[in-house]
């Protein structure tokens, strides 16, 4: 191995480390290892004028390699990147090691033992970098063209905000019409808009933008190409159903939400007068005076919370999430019930209220109105029957606000306050290889760091199909998923990471080991001279690294994180400090 | 207050974790931030999924000097991939057959879901996994 020439750069983060590590013993441990050729210590190296510096050492000393210890990767690594790019240094060759989350901050009690650690965590950066080769990212064109998947109050928002910023779209359709839940709406909480005004609204400004495209009753059947210019099949399924093909740069997708649907039975379920949410949600919003059902006067009521929500691992197809908008619904419907005049007795049965946020204030506004609000537990959910002599419907329930105390209420509804669910989207998961999560709805990257990106670049989720969301927190997310890919295409291109899979194809004997086991389809049989090998298409590898492990031949490596690296870091940490 | 274990001082386990870019360095970096205690003589590696960590790893790092190897691993959470949980247990599975075959007791190897905000049980992770390995002592005898 060629001598290499590494920087190291040894933050003090203000106090924030060198109060727990002596970063001069640091400095002075590392100095002498073989390839370092500077060795400094600053107050703070995220600091324009340390930035500068460190620009000034690689150019001066022609440095072939970087190290910063300072804090957490998550906070700086694409911070010095940038800053060996500044100064002709490729990016891929900086490594960034963590002295201060993982150090500093967790052995406040031990700063000998915090400056050994220490050394030895630098001397793994530098170990690393020692066997960095220089990278260049995969640069993709970028078409200014979104696919939208689900016309929803999401897709709709998003198709605008999209069109807004320049970026022509298409959006697809499964229903002969767009608008989704919404569409059915009638008040909504918080601010009492309607939804079926709310989709005319966005439909008419939806209407006025040409860049929009929309396919209704359509769907998404084919997905080909890669990051910034994919190329999607939509089938149309009109008499005769047809095909058509476009080119778009990203694709959002924002297929909603289905309702738990109780089995008959659950909670009286099938018996007149036991309704779900949505079917209580409708007859609210189809009365115009107090409610009525089947010609009756409706004088008292029981919800139910948490029905098809929170179930216990054991019941079948368990839906174990909060689906965390139910009780917020419910309560406003409870108060719709309310301002449509006549009196009306409401029992709400509950396990916790998650009325989160604002709408605590709904909940606050339920109770004064007089409704009633009662605690069962998760082992004791109420049971509904019908009353051989009246006729009515009668809940019992043990109450867990008044010691247990065993309750029977005659009503003239039960509404179960059923949960979002994921929709059933077979074919879609297949065609864009979305990745969904234990509870199937899609699953974001990260849900605070990362919440509307995919694993999949260039396609992006937002509204309920990635989890129970009410339809602002929908539109919210809607936004972000149209700043994450406008931003993306309207530079025109796309910069995608080049630590992804690597394969030695004198080393591969193509055994197909790794094609069978990568789930993205990243990698390809090709024939080098003469010889069938593996071959990775980096615009598709995430760069998990999970063929690694199953090569026979060891012939592949993940970039970034290859064999002699760990085996070097490994080596670099464990040696004596003296 | 548990005592730190101080290098030199009797014998404190060397644990080399491989831990997630994505999920559970976040969480070892709130341990941190949340100025939890656990050895210093636990060092991390970063990695974007354990599913890609290969067995020979941990094998070459008992026998380099380490005394355990912690997995960090995704559990459910991992985006890369859906079976990352199965295919790391099976990396388990392999890499303790590669120690018994050196003569290293397998229980040198463990691995739980940390996720990121797991900060709490990491550091528990970290102390149950030191004083076990305290049991089973140094893993170069001699």
């Amino acid at each position: 191995m060629s001598e290499r020439r590494i920087g190291v750069f040894i933050c003090q983060c203000g106090g924030n480390i060198s109060d727990y590590v002596d970063v001069e013993k640091v400095r002075t441990a590392v100095g002498d290892e073989p390839g370092v050729v500077v060795a400094k210590t600053a107050m703070f190296t995220c600091s324009d004028a340390t930035q500068q510096e460190i620009v000034k050492d690689i150019q001066e000393q022609n440095l072939d390699g970087l190290v910063v210890a300072s804090c957490s990767p998550k906070l700086h690594t694409f911070t010095f990147r940038e800053v060996a790019k500044r100064a002709g240094l490729n990016p891929y060759e900086y490594t960034q090691v963590n002295i201060r989350e993982q150090c500093s901050w967790t052995h406040t009690d031990d700063k000998a033992g915090a400056t050994r650690k220490a050394i030895r965590l630098v001397r793994a950066g530098i170990a690393r970098t020692k066997l960095t080769t220089p990278l260049q990212p995969t640069v993709v064109e970028t078409v200014p063209k979104a696919l939208i998947v689900g016309g929803g109050i999401a897709g709709l928002r998003a198709a605008i905000g999209m069109s807004d910023i320049g970026i022509a779209v298409f959006l697809v359709e499964k229903q002969p019409e767009v608008g989704g839940w919404v569409a059915g709406f009638g008040t909504m909480y918080p601010n009492a808009k309607d939804g079926r005004q709310l989709i005319a609204h966005l439909w008419g400004e939806v209407q006025k933008r040409p860049n929009i495209t929309i396919f209704t009753n359509a769907e998404v059947v084919g997905k080909s190409g890669s990051f910034g210019n994919y190329q999607a099949t939509i089938r149309i399924n009109h008499r005769p159903a047809e095909t058509i093909q476009v080119k778009v740069g990203s694709i959002i997708v924002a297929t909603g939400f289905d309702t738990y649907h109780p089995a008959e039975g659950e909670f009286g379920y099938g018996m007149d007068g036991v309704v779900t949410l949505p079917e209580f949600k409708t007859m609210l919003d189809s009365s115009a005076g107090p409610l009525v059902y089947k010609g009756k006067t409706v004088r008292d009521i029981a919800y139910i919370y948490c029905v098809g929500s929170r179930q216990k691992a054991e019941v079948p197809d368990a839906n174990q999430y909060c689906s965390r908008y139910c009780c917020n619904a419910a309560v406003h419907a409870s108060l719709t019930v309310t301002a449509k005049g006549a009196k009306v007795h409401q029992y709400h049965l509950y396990r916790d209220m998650r009325t989160y946020g604002k709408y605590e204030l709904l909940y606050k506004e339920s109770r004064d109105e007089g409704s009633l609000f009662l605690k069962f537990a998760a082992d004791a959910p109420p049971a509904v029957a019908r009353d051989d002599q009246s006729g009515r419907l009668t809940v019992t329930v043990a109450d867990q606000l008044t010691r247990g105390e065993a309750l029977n209420i005659a009503v003239d509804l039960v509404v179960l306050i059923t949960g979002m669910i994921p929709r059933s989207n077979e074919e879609l998961v297949k065609t864009l290889k979305l990745p969904m999560g234990k509870d199937q709805f899609f699953n974001e990257i990260h849900p605070k760091l990362r919440p509307v990106e995919t694993v999949v670049d260039g396609v992006y989720i937002c509204g309920a199909c990635q989890g129970p969301k009410n339809s602002a927190e929908s539109v919210a997310s809607a936004l972000a998923a149209v700043t994450q890919s406008a931003g993306i295409l309207k530079k025109g291109f796309a910069e995608l990471e080049p630590l992804v899979a690597a394969v030695d194809p004198d080393q591969c004997a193509w055994c197909g080991k790794c094609q069978e086991t990568c789930p993205y389809g990243a990698v390809e049989k090709v024939e080098v001279n003469g010889h069938n090998v593996a071959s990775i298409n980096e615009a598709v590898c995430k760069g998990c690294g999970g063929c690694v492990p199953f090569c026979p031949k060891e012939a592949i490596d993940l970039r970034g994180y290859t064999d002699a690296q760990v085996k070097a870091m490994i080596d670099g940490l464990l040696r004596e400090i003296v | 207050m548990i005592a730190p274990v101080q290098e030199g001082q009797g014998f404190g386990p060397k644990i080399l974790a491989f831990s997630t870019n994505n999920i559970s360095d976040p969480g070892i970096d709130l341990a941190g931030s949340s100025h939890m205690h656990y050895s210093p003589s636990v060092v991390v590696i970063s990695v974007p999924c354990t599913s890609g960590i290969k067995p020979g790893w941990v094998r070459y790092a008992i026998e380099r000097g380490f005394d355990g190897v912690f997995i960090a691993a995704d559990g459910d959470e991992c985006a890369l991939l859906s079976d990352c949980s199965v295919r790391t247990s099976h990396i388990v599975a392999e890499a303790q057959e590669l120690l018994k075959e050196g003569g290293y007791e397998p229980q040198r190897l463990k691995m739980a879901a940390i996720c990121s905000v797991c900060a709490e049980p990491f550091t528990n992770y970290m102390r149950e996994f030191s004083a076990s390995l305290a049991k089973l002592g140094p893993a170069r005898k001699g």
